[in-house]
């Protein structure tokens, strides 16, 4: 079993997630910041993969990937990175990128690479759940990885019970129409949206994500679901405090 | 039967195409995808498309045969006038049938990306016609590159957003605009310039545009006694006149197609935007295609003198063109292209578009037969390109 899959057996509220990009604001910086926010208490990790044109993500992260492009990052950096640390971290990781760099890198070596280097999770965006059928399903479960899924505001009951049927860790619940970034509080229609997904009582994990930016939007979206991914506003931390104060940010959440 | 240069139902074109969007855009484009057709074939549109086409757009646009450029190229070569068009080019044919399209379902607010500005002064136009809400995205480069656009398209009524991110480049125009449909799912809709994006956005635009090959075949029979040439030639950013002038020609092997990239600075010398030459397959906003890209699949930045073919892909249409050899891929460098465009000027008195000069600019490396007869898809009209065009003037 997984590392998600077992954190999700034990534990199934207040889940905290966080992501980062790599190779940000130092190249050298992924593993210090996965060990400081596994000693921090966070329950699982996203690993940004830094892309030239992240259709998904608003300025902080494009900003973001961009620094660390800029200084050289790169998939095999990454999973040199993460082979470095396999022994040693426990918290389950999730690579999160765009569909073209695993295409580009070849779809059988990024497989490979992730079973060795302990990701059992991917997010892609933009690989659509058409692909994913006929292209992807039989290679992923061939590794061991799990694919997840996202859903929105807009996506009908029909096609989030598809996606719960091809899910077995999380599906990622994006909070609102929109990009990535911090936006305020959470609104009555957000909530009425987290409330129609619940009450569909799915077999997914229900984690939400895309705006999620304090204690207060965590511990408001974690009422609804079994919790909430925190990225752009820690990207931001990160580029203002450096990867020294990690307890700092994550207490603020969590305590 | 159906041509396997149609798109299939997922659109695809062999292996090129189909629709890799985040789900972020899932229903905004499925929407389109199960009304585009409908819409397209009813009778009321045809008619309000028709009906635009011909009395505010100007069409049928003429089919010249230029007897100066034939003379000192050999065969006949005819040029198709598009950039007799209002707006000065090709691009207003699909913003003519899109804003048909988006009114048809409801939306309220435009969207769109430009690169050199025609696009968005195209867009700008039909939604002044249509009343509509209109935001241009637009790289911050090329606002800068493309002045005279960018005041057309204020004065049009239309807010032009700089595109901050990446290259500032048309890429990144696209990009923005992408992201601000996830943001606006209902009202919105986002009128693509070119035959690149999710499916059904590469076979709308193409179906838009075929109205240019649709007058090449009656006007060469009235010409000729024939419908088909033996070469069209046009050029290839996206590929969207490209795909028109194709268009009706597709399935009739013995018509040869050129499509026609821009080398910059030459095609070896990492200053070009031969995409064909240049790219691997990747998926870039939304579609698989042939994308210039480095061996991590990051994307990689174009160049052009000419900011309409500065783009990192092609449409997934040409890359299966290319792939099965069904039409040839040449390219044109920036220097190339402005000695066609002087040439032009000077002997048929047109000064065409930076981008339409890379078509012309192959006549001389091809091998032309006294009886051949050629279309060049003179894509666009040249007042845009003319602060380059006077830094290149010689006395």
């Amino acid at each position: 079993m997984s590392k998600l899959k077992e954190l999700f057996k034990n534990k199934s509220t207040d889940l905290c997630s966080v992501f980062f990009t790599s190779g940000f604001p130092e190249l050298s910086d992924t593993t210090k910041i996965i060990e400081g926010l596994s000693k921090n208490g966070v329950d699982f990790i996203e690993v940004g993969m830094p892309y030239s044109d992240p259709l998904a993500d608003g300025l902080t992260i494009q900003e973001s990937s961009s620094r660390a492009l800029a200084k050289g990052i790169n998939l095999d950096i990454i999973f040199d990175q993460l082979k470095s640390i396999k022994n040693s971290n426990n918290t389950p990781l999730v690579l999160m990128g765009y569909l073209n760099q695993m295409l580009r890198y070849g779809e059988h070596k990024f497989c490979e690479q992730c079973a060795a280097s302990g990701i059992e999770t991917v997010i892609l965006p933009d690989l659509p759940m058409i692909e994913y059928e006929t292209h992807y399903k039989a290679l992923f479960a061939k590794y061991g990885i799990s694919n997840v899924f996202l859903v929105t505001p807009q996506t009908s009951e029909e096609r989030i019970r598809k996606i719960d049927s091809y899910t077995d860790t999380f599906i990622y619940v994006v909070a609102s129409a929109s990009i990535t970034g911090a936006k305020g509080e959470i609104s009555q229609a957000q909530i009425d949206y987290f409330e129609r997904i619940k009450a569909m009582n799915l077999k997914s994990t229900l984690i939400v994500g895309f705006g999620i930016s304090n204690k207060s939007t965590f511990n408001t979206v974690c009422k609804y679901v079994n919790g909430a991914i925190i990225g752009s506003a820690f990207v931001k931390f990160l580029d203002q405090k450096g990867v020294d104060k990690i307890d700092e940010f994550v207490g603020e959440i969590l305590n | 039967m159906k041509s396997k240069f149609q798109a299939d139902k997922n659109g695809y074109y062999g292996q090129f195409g189909g629709a890799f969007i985040p789900e972020l855009l899932y229903s905004n484009v499925k929407e389109l995808e199960d009304n585009y057709l409908k819409i397209i074939e009813s009778e009321a549109f045809q008619k309000e498309y028709k009906y635009l086409l011909k009395d505010y757009v100007g069409r049928p646009t003429p089919l010249y045969l230029a007897p100066r450029l034939s003379e000192k190229y050999g065969g006949h070569i005819y040029l198709k006038r598009e950039d007799l068009n209002h707006t000065g080019a090709h691009k207003v044919n699909n913003t003519i049938g899109q804003i048909l399209i988006a009114k048809q379902l409801g939306k309220k607010r435009i969207i769109a990306e430009t690169g050199a500005g025609q696009h968005g002064v195209a867009t700008a136009t039909v939604c002044a016609l249509m009343d509509l809400e209109c935001i241009i995205f637009m790289g911050e480069v090329d606002i800068k590159r493309q002045a005279p656009n960018v005041a057309r398209m204020k004065m049009l009524g239309a807010k032009v957003v700089p595109a901050k991110s990446g290259s500032k480049t048309l890429k990144d125009a696209t990009n923005e605009a992408m992201r601000n449909w996830i943001g606006n799912p209902k009202d919105t809709y986002y009128l693509i310039g070119s035959v690149v994006g999710p499916h059904p956005y590469p076979d709308m635009v193409a179906r838009l545009q075929a109205i240019i090959s649709e007058e090449i075949k009656w006007q060469l029979k009235e010409h000729t006694g024939k419908e088909n040439p033996d070469t069209v030639i046009a050029c290839v950013g996206g590929g969207s006149n490209a795909a028109g002038a194709f268009y009706h020609y597709l399935d009739e092997e013995n018509v040869e197609l050129i499509a026609v990239e821009a080398a910059g600075l030459g095609v070896d010398s990492g200053e070009s935007a031969a995409t064909s030459r240049l790219g691997e397959v990747g998926v870039l906003h939304g579609s698989k295609t042939i994308l210039m890209q480095d061996e991590y699949g990051q994307v990689i930045e174009p160049y052009s003198i000419s900011a309409g073919l500065d783009y990192p892909g092609i449409g997934p249409l040409h890359a299966f063109l290319n792939e099965s050899d069904r039409a040839i891929f040449m390219n044109a460098t920036d220097q190339e292209a402005l000695d066609a465009a002087f040439e032009l000027t000077r002997l048929e008195g047109i000064i065409p578009a930076l981008e339409t000069a890379h078509a012309l600019a192959v006549l001389g490396k091809m091998k032309i037969s006294k009886d051949q007869v050629i279309v060049v898809n003179l894509s666009g009209r040249g007042d845009k390109d003319l602060e380059i065009y006077i830094k290149n003037l010689k006395e």
